[in-house]
């Protein structure tokens, strides 16, 4: 018979005119491992740091029952005496101090107030062991890749003697190869009696390691559900996340392809830095009017340097090709001649790339576009309200008004203002860089519509992705790259996610003569 | 005062009193009349008699000027420690070109006004063309133009015509009948109390021209009559001071300053495109916005209204000397991180910058009346910066904008809407989450 370990009872949690949580009740069963799944923005993340202590006891309602005593954590230092520790999604590791250095931040294995240092690395390569991490503990941690990284991070809550750990996304940043060591991991630790909460986005993961998964929306508790009792499928998770069933994952959409609109030929692009390395190699891609592209590609393949150095340049070296318009020969080397000939690009990483954080949604909307509401110079403010109150309505971004700051949206409704800036600068191609990237469920079924809707204007439509069946729903031809070099070019329907993904991983047999 | 003509949300009405503007700017405004009111007590009504609202004007006017550029540097992301180098170069320099080469003093206030353009070409140039952080060009700046005026001047003070003297020590002249006010004056009050209730009125106009709720008749009202009292109110004291002084040409020159250059920060695509570089770099250089330009636009700048300034004080001491401008970028600097701005950038107005340097001005004035000493005047404004920002960093980690802007807010605002906003303040998975955009390496 299993015992709950961790019971947290009605917990709400209020921001300033924000309920974040109203009365979730959440049982934790000791040796398990337990899902927390939920759009972004659900309330997931703000119920962690309740438990954690990083929002202090007294800041919440409700009670948390852990190892059957009530708790009040003040700060993440209680919470982590308690045997509570939160590895968040941003890992918290100093890059320039060794691998032990890490494990024992500010639990320093110490002699008379000197650091032993024979101790701190003997037993921090006996946790590296424990978590099936090879490395030598003095190596630095910028030298260590993402998903070594993330081991580190579990080592040191192991070195805390760890009783609930809770990993908030811990598989977001990791490759396959990573995300299925951490997983096998995190079985592992079940059976030495490690409780997890493992928050994440991605079902599949759900489905292989977790006992059980409980749903969140709306900052509510909508169910909490036994992965071995029932045979529960991933659209019945997302029903619940989503509070709807998605008849279909992506929007029905009848193509109305016409002239071609954009063609880059022989392009090259060698890397910024390193001049000698070609990372995009005579590369061809076209787009026609009305027209759902879309580009598969493993990350470093090169789909974001080909998109960002045909969009002014904006990255690489010595890049050479050409460029046609309507099949006239345009030049795009600055990101203004790009935007003057009609091409819009949407980044990948929105808030280094996409956003202005600190400023409003009305002046981020107006960013690109802001001759149409100026006149010799001069910004008509008011217009500009009009102009993003459109779009605030017809995008569906969620905020109480334009005034909102960017950076307190979600995930997705910055996705819907990255959009809506370009849509308002009225492009004729659009390039669009993982546009649902860290965004949840029913968001990117809303950006899929606005794809529908662009590519129904009449607009070229380029869409980069590294999730096949995303591609394979709404792109009406699919190109995979692989190390640069266009290796498929294949129309809808005619495809399998198995087919690009050997594209994606080998070039063409002709090619490697 | 901010002109923010329409709001599509609910913001509270004592906000919209004033004009809307960012609830710091409000809370700033508030220290800056409560300290005005604490002097005026402390000083038995001196610090707002006639005599000493002139003199705080003409005596504080050139740091002012810098402020509004100092804010623009700031909020595209730059700092500027060589206004005071410069305005003491361009200072010895239109000295130098009026007593040597007999150079009529206007020509001489365009000359040196092109000398602070060169100036700010070659800072601007280094900032935004080689990319060496503004931080140092303007350190190295602060020693080159320092090094310069001593050079020039010999060390030596030079001396600056009469006519010259009218931008720093003029006033506003007699004209027409013996009202027992300065008349010119008394029109500006008037044109200005005209201006405060044309502006309501066209700002109303437009809100019901586009379908937006306009805020209660009776804020409107109290608005401007509030302001139009302390504008008429301040517009008796200048014209109503000792024969022969009124109101001060710099402080005109100031005015039209503050109204310009609101204006291009707030309406034009040039004042956006700072507010874009500083707020995001690299999102606004992939939205087509020409950050070169706009970080050397805006250096020149800084250097241009140091020109002018140096030139004011210059003519307010009547010579040009070698100590000139002194410590004057920490004035200014001081005044834009108290009016709001961001150190980061992306984040500040120019009447916020105008009003946390009158802060500064009122608290330096106010001590001297008192007859406190410079040593703990300096303390003071210390702590004072130290107390503003420090106050301001706190209540953005409470979450709140600022202690007054929080408590009018609270007093008079629109209830919270009943349904949690969507806007949650910390929704989960930042994007920093994943591996860094893929740049191969």
């Amino acid at each position: 018979m299993t015992t709950n370990i961790l019971e947290m009872r009605s917990i709400t949690k209020t921001f300033p005119g924000v309920k974040a949580l109203q009365d979730v009740s959440l049982a934790v069963k000791r040796g398990h491992i337990h899902a927390i799944c939920g759009e972004n923005g659900a309330g997931k993340s703000t119920l962690m740091k309740v438990l954690s202590g990083v929002y202090p006891h007294g800041t919440y309602d409700g009670e948390i029952v852990f190892e059957n005593e009530t708790v009040a954590f003040k700060s993440i230092n209680d919470s982590e005496a308690s045997g509570v520790v939160i590895i968040h999604q941003e890992l918290a590791l100093s890059p320039f101090l060794s691998i032990a250095e890490n494990i024992f931040l500010g639990n320093e294995q110490q002699n008379n107030g000197w650091i032993d240092w024979n101790k701190t690395n003997m037993e921090a390569a006996k946790l590296l062991a424990r978590v099936g991490l090879k490395d030598n503990p003095i190596t630095k941690i910028r030298d260590i890749g993402v998903g070594k990284q993330q081991l580190v991070e579990i080592a040191k809550a192991l070195s805390k003697e760890v009783k609930l750990l809770i990993l908030d996304e811990p598989t977001a940043a990791l490759n396959d190869e990573d995300s299925a060591h951490l997983l096998d991991l995190m079985k592992h630790l079940k059976g030495q009696g490690v409780t997890s909460i493992m928050i994440s986005h991605k079902l599949n993961e759900i489905k292989a390691i977790a006992d059980e998964v409980t749903i969140i929306r709306d900052g509510k508790l909508i169910e909490t559900l036994d992965m071995h009792t029932d045979d529960i499928s991933e659209e019945r998770i997302i029903k619940g996340m989503v509070g709807r069933d998605l008849g279909s994952r992506y929007p029905d959409h009848t193509p109305n392809i016409g002239e071609e609109l954009l063609r880059v030929e022989d392009w090259n692009v060698y890397h910024p830095l390193d001049h000698q390395r070609r990372v995009v190699k005579d590369a061809n891609i076209t787009v026609r009017a009305g027209e759902i592209v879309g580009i598969a590609g493993l990350m470093g393949a090169g789909r974001t340097e080909l998109a960002m150095s045909v969009f002014g340049h904006s990255y690489g070296h010595n890049i050479s090709g050409t460029v046609y318009k309507n099949g006239v020969k345009i030049n795009t080397s600055t990101v203004a001649n790009a935007i003057e000939h009609g091409l819009a690009y949407a980044t990948e990483d929105r808030k280094r790339y996409g956003l202005n954080l600190i400023e409003d949604i009305k002046r981020n909307i107006s960013t690109v576009g802001m001759h149409k509401i100026a006149k010799r110079g001069w910004v008509d403010s008011n217009q500009e309200i009009v102009v993003a109150e459109g779009y605030r309505k017809s995008m569906n971004i969620k905020a109480p008004t334009v005034e909102a700051l960017a950076g307190k949206l979600s995930g997705g409704n910055q996705q819907k203002v990255v959009l809506s800036k370009w849509m308002f600068s009225d492009p004729d191609v659009l390039i669009l860089d993982e546009p649902t990237r860290g965004i949840d469920v029913g968001a990117k079924y809303e950006i899929y519509g606005i794809i529908n809707r662009l590519a129904d204007a009449g607009k070229g439509v380029i869409v980069i992705s590294s999730e096949l069946p995303e591609l394979i729903g709404i792109c009406d031809r699919i190109y995979t790259i692989f190390e640069g070099r266009i290796t498929a070019d294949v129309a809808r329907g005619q495809t399998t996610a198995e087919f690009l993904m050997q594209n994606m991983t080998q070039e063409r047999d002709k090619d490697k003569r | 005062m901010t002109t923010e003509t329409i709001k599509t949300g609910e913001s509270g009405s004592a906000r919209k009193l004033f004009g809307g503007g960012n609830l710091r700017q409000f809370g700033i405004l508030f220290s800056l009349i409560a300290i005005i009111l604490l002097f005026q007590y402390l000083t038995n009504g001196l610090t707002l008699s006639s005599g000493n609202l002139i003199n705080l004007v003409s005596q504080y006017s050139y740091i002012l000027i810098l402020a509004i550029g100092m804010v623009i540097v700031i909020i595209a992301g730059h700092i500027d420690l060589s206004v005071g180098s410069v305005a003491a170069f361009v200072g010895i320099v239109v000295a130098t070109s009026m007593k040597d080469w007999n150079l009529p003093w206007p020509l001489a206030i365009l000359f040196g006004l092109f000398v602070g353009m060169l100036i700010g070409a070659w800072q601007g140039w280094w900032v935004a063309f080689v990319g060496v952080p503004a931080f140092i060009v303007t350190l190295a700046g602060m020693l080159i133009f320092r090094g310069g005026n001593q050079l020039i001047g010999n060390a030596n003070t030079v001396p600056v015509p009469p006519g010259f003297t009218t931008i720093g020590s003029g006033y506003l002249p007699e004209v027409g009948p013996y009202t027992g006010y300065n008349n010119l004056t008394l029109l500006l009050g008037l044109i200005i109390v005209i201006a405060v209730i044309w502006r309501e009125i066209r700002a109303r106009r437009v809100q019901r021209i586009m379908g937006s709720t306009p805020s209660p008749l009776w804020v409107s009202v109290v608005k401007v009559v509030l302001l139009d009292a302390v504008v008429i109110y301040a517009t008796f004291l200048f014209a109503g001071g000792r024969t022969g002084t009124s109101f001060p040409v710099s402080g005109i020159i100031l005015g039209v300053l503050v109204l310009v250059y609101s204006f291009i920060t707030r309406n034009t695509i040039f004042g956006r495109h700072v507010y874009a570089v500083g707020g995001n770099k690299l999102a606004a250089e992939l939205s087509g916005v020409k950050s070169r330009r706009i970080n050397f636009l805006v250096m020149m700048n800084m250097s241009i209204l140091a020109a002018l300034a140096g030139m004011i004080f210059v003519a307010r001491s009547v010579a040009s000397g070698p100590q000139d401008g002194l410590s004057w970028e920490l004035d200014a600097i001081a005044a834009v991180f108290i009016g709001g701005a961001a150190v980061s950038g992306g984040i500040g107005t120019v009447t916020g910058s105008i009003i946390g340097g009158l802060v500064m001005a009122v608290l330096n004035n106010g001590l001297q009346l008192l007859g406190v000493g410079s040593d703990r005047v300096q303390i003071i404004k210390g702590l004072v910066l130290l107390i503003a920002v420090g106050v301001d960093v706190w209540n953005k980690k409470q979450g709140r904008p600022s202690i007054l802007g929080f408590m009018t807010r609270n007093r008079k605002t629109t209830p919270a809407p009943d349904e949690p906003p969507m806007v949650v303040p910390d929704s989960g998975t930042p994007d920093t989450a994943r591996p860094p955009a893929s740049m191969p390496s």
